[in-house]
C-alpha cells in the first residue's frame, strides 16, 4: 500500500510535468527538450532557497515555476527571434542550464536534512488530521504523512489542471491553440505569433520547474542529474492519455494527460518491483514512446493495404 | 461636413501603393521580380479585381499590401497610416483575407466557435476573458444560419471536418465578422469546385454590397473579373499593365481581356526571339 501511495503521489506530481509537455508537443507541435533542464532548474531554485535561505515551501515552489518559466522564456526566445530551431534551441538551452544548475546548488545533490519543505509541512498537517503518524485506510495501515502527501499534491494538481483549463479558453489562451494549429490565420487575424510561443513555452516550461520543485521536495533531495530524459516521460504520460480519451476537448485531452502520467507511473512501478533493472528504465521508456509514435501511422498503412488487397 | 466635403472624402484614396519595388531570391539564378515599381490608388468603398497570369505578381501585390514579407523599397498607405513598416499581425486590425487555400483561414482542430471567437477579437487586444461568450454564440449562430449551409448546430464541430467550400464560406465571414477598412481576397474560389465556388462568390458579392467595404480580389477567371467589382487591375510582369474603371470596365466583355492578354504574350514572344537573334549573332 505504503508502495502504491508513492507512485500514485510521483504520478501526480508528474502530470504537471506531463501538461507542461502537452502545451509544447500538442499545442505547439514541438519537442521541447529545454524539459530536461527546466525541471531540474525548478528543483534546483526550490532547493537551494529551502535549505539555505529557509524560505517558506510554499514560495520556494512558486519560485521553482517561475525559474523554469525563464528557461522556457529563454527558449522560445532563441525559436522565434533568433529562429533556431526548436528541437537545437532545447538542446541549447538545456545544455547550458545543466551548468546553471550546478551553480545555484553549489554541488550535484542538495539534501533536504532538517529542512521545511511540503513533506515537513504534510507530516505535521497529517498527524493532526488523522490523529497520529498512522492511519487506517480500508484496512491497510499507511503513514498518515505520506497520505496527507498524497492529498495534498492532488488537490494542487487538480487546481492547476483547472486554471490551465480557464487560461486555454480565453482570448488569449485561444490564440495561443490557433497559433499552434494555423500560425497563417493568426497573423491574419491580428495575433503575434511569435509572442504567443515565447508566452505558450514559459507557462509550458514553468509547469514542469513546479514538478521539479514539488518532486525534490517529495524525495527530501534535489539531484543535478534528475531531469534527464523526462521529455520522454513526458511525452509517454500525453501518448497514453490521448489513447484512452481520444484527446477531443482541451478539457478531455488535460484529464488525459494526467490520468496518463499516473497511469505510466503505476507501470512502472509495477515494473520495478518485478525485478526490472531500474537501469534499464529510460530504454524502456525511449522504446514505449517510440511503439507509441509510429504505431498509429503502420496501423493505417496496415488498413490501406487491406483495403487494395480487397478492390 | 457639406455636401462637396462627404462626397471628397467618400472618393479618397484608401490604399496608395508608391512606386514600390520586391526581388525575391535577389541575385541567385532563381530570382523573380514581381513588383517593379508599382503605383496603385484604391478609392474607398470600390471593389477592384485584380488580373493577370501565373508570375504576373498579382498574388504578390496583395501580400504586400497584407504585410507578408516586407517591401524592398517605395511605400503602402493603408487609411492615412504610412503601413510600409508595420508588421504583418498589425495590419490585421485594418485588413480582412481570405485565402487561395482553404486550409489558410481556418485552425483545423479547432471548432467554429473558437475560430470565431479569434474572428471576433481581430487586431484588438486578447486579455483573459472567456473566448466564448454567450453574446457572441447568439450572433455567430444566426449569421452561420444565413448561409444556408447547415452549419448552425455545429458549432462545436472541428472547422477540419467540413468540406472546402464551407470553410472558405466561414473564412470570409471571418474576415468581415468585424468590418475590416480593406478586404483582401487571394484567388478565394480557385481551389474549390465549381458549384461551391459560385456560392462563395455570390456570398462575396452581397457581403461586400451590404458592408459596402472597399475590396482587392485577385482571380485568374475573366468570367469573375467581368461580373463582379468596379474596376479591373490587369498586372503583367510586375506592372499594372492595363486599368479599366467603373464606366469603361461596364461594356467589357471577356473576349477584350483574352486579346489584351494576347497582344503582350505576341510582344513578348517577338521580343525574347529577336534577343535570342542578337544573342546568337553578337554573343
Amino acid at each position: 500500500m505504503t508502495l502504491l501511495i508513492g507512485a500514485l503521489t510521483l504520478g501526480i506530481i508528474l502530470s504537471l510535468l506531463a501538461l507542461g509537455v502537452y502545451i509544447s508537443y500538442r499545442i505547439f507541435d514541438i519537442a521541447d527538450i529545454t524539459v530536461d533542464g527546466s525541471l531540474t532548474f525548478g528543483a534546483a531554485v526550490a532547493s537551494v532557497l529551502l535549505v539555505k535561505h529557509g524560505v517558506n515551501p510554499l514560495w520556494a515552489t512558486t519560485a521553482g515555476f517561475m525559474a523554469g518559466a525563464l528557461a522556457g522564456t529563454v527558449s522560445g526566445i532563441l525559436q522565434t527571434r533568433f529562429y533556431i530551431n526548436s528541437l537545437l534551441s532545447g538542446i541549447l538551452v538545456m545544455t547550458a542550464l545543466y551548468s546553471v544548475n550546478l551553480h545555484v546548488m553549489g554541488r550535484s545533490n542538495i539534501p533536504f536534512l532538517g529542512a521545511a519543505t511540503l513533506s515537513t509541512y504534510c507530516e505535521q498537517l497529517g498527524s493532526d488530521l488523522f490523529a497520529g503518524p498512522e492511519t487506517n485506510l480500508w484496512g491497510w495501515t499507511v503513514s498518515s504523512a505520506d497520505l496527507t502527501m498524497l492529498l495534498f499534491m492532488f488537490a494542487l494538481v487538480c487546481f492547476i489542471a483547472l486554471l490551465l483549463w480557464g487560461f486555454l479558453r480565453t482570448d488569449i489562451g485561444t490564440a495561443m491553440r490557433a497559433s499552434g494549429d494555423n500560425p497563417q490565420m493568426v497573423k491574419a487575424l491580428g495575433g503575434n505569433v511569435e509572442n504567443y510561443r515565447v508566452f505558450g513555452l514559459a507557462v509550458s516550461n514553468g509547469l514542469v520547474g513546479l514538478a521539479g520543485a514539488l518532486w525534490a521536495q517529495y524525495q527530501n533531495f534535489a539531484d543535478v542529474q534528475m531531469g534527464i530524459g523526462m521529455v520522454v516521460w513526458g511525452l509517454a504520460s500525453v501518448i497514453i492519455g490521448e489513447a484512452l480519451t481520444g484527446a477531443s476537448g482541451v478539457g478531455i485531452a488535460i484529464i488525459g494527460t494526467i490520468i496518463g502520467s499516473i497511469l505510466f507511473r503505476q507501470l512502472v512501478a509495477i515494473a520495478l518491483s518485478f525485478g526490472l533493472n531500474p537501469n534499464d528504465l529510460k530504454l524502456i521508456t525511449a522504446v514505449f514512446v517510440f511503439a507509441a509514435l509510429i504505431l498509429p501511422n503502420m496501423m493505417s498503412k496496415l488498413s490501406v493495404r487491406k483495403f487494395q488487397g480487397r478492390a | 461636413m457639406s455636401e462637396l466635403e462627404s462626397q471628397l472624402s467618400v472618393n479618397r484614396a484608401l490604399v496608395k501603393l508608391d512606386n514600390v519595388y520586391k526581388t525575391f531570391h535577389s541575385g541567385t539564378v532563381n530570382e523573380v521580380r514581381p513588383m517593379r515599381g508599382i503605383n496603385l490608388d484604391i478609392e474607398e468603398g470600390s471593389f477592384v479585381v485584380v488580373l493577370g497570369g501565373n508570375g504576373s505578381g498579382k498574388s504578390t501585390l496583395l501580400n504586400a499590401m497584407a504585410g507578408s514579407f516586407p517591401i524592398d523599397s517605395g511605400r503602402i498607405e493603408l487609411d492615412g497610416h504610412d503601413v510600409s513598416k508595420w508588421p504583418e499581425h498589425r495590419r490585421a486590425i485594418l485588413i480582412g483575407r481570405v485565402f487561395q487555400n482553404p486550409f489558410s483561414g481556418t485552425a483545423p482542430t479547432m471548432s467554429i466557435l473558437d475560430n470565431f471567437s479569434l474572428a471576433a477579437k481581430r487586431g484588438k487586444f486578447r486579455g483573459l476573458s472567456w473566448a466564448h461568450s454567450r453574446h457572441l454564440q447568439d450572433e455567430l449562430r444566426d449569421r452561420i444560419r444565413e448561409l444556408k449551409m447547415g452549419l448552425e448546430d455545429r458549432l462545436d464541430c472541428a472547422i477540419g471536418s467540413l468540406s472546402g467550400g464551407q470553410r472558405q464560406a466561414l473564412t470570409l465571414l471571418m474576415a468581415t465578422w468585424l468590418k475590416p477598412r480593406l478586404l483582401l481576397l487571394d484567388e478565394h474560389t480557385a481551389a474549390l469546385d465549381p458549384k461551391s465556388a459560385d456560392q462563395v462568390i455570390a456570398l462575396t458579392d452581397e457581403i461586400i454590397a451590404r458592408e459596402r467595404l472597399t475590396t482587392l480580389m485577385v482571380t485568374h477567371s475573366m468570367q469573375q473579373a467581368i461580373n463582379l467589382g468596379d474596376r479591373i487591375v490587369m498586372m503583367h510582369k510586375g506592372n499594372v499593365l492595363h486599368d479599366y474603371m467603373a464606366a469603361q470596365k461596364k461594356r467589357l466583355r471577356v473576349d477584350d481581356l483574352l486579346s489584351r492578354f494576347e497582344n503582350v504574350r505576341r510582344r513578348e514572344l517577338l521580343d525574347e526571339s529577336a534577343a535570342e537573334i542578337l544573342r546568337a549573332r553578337y554573343i
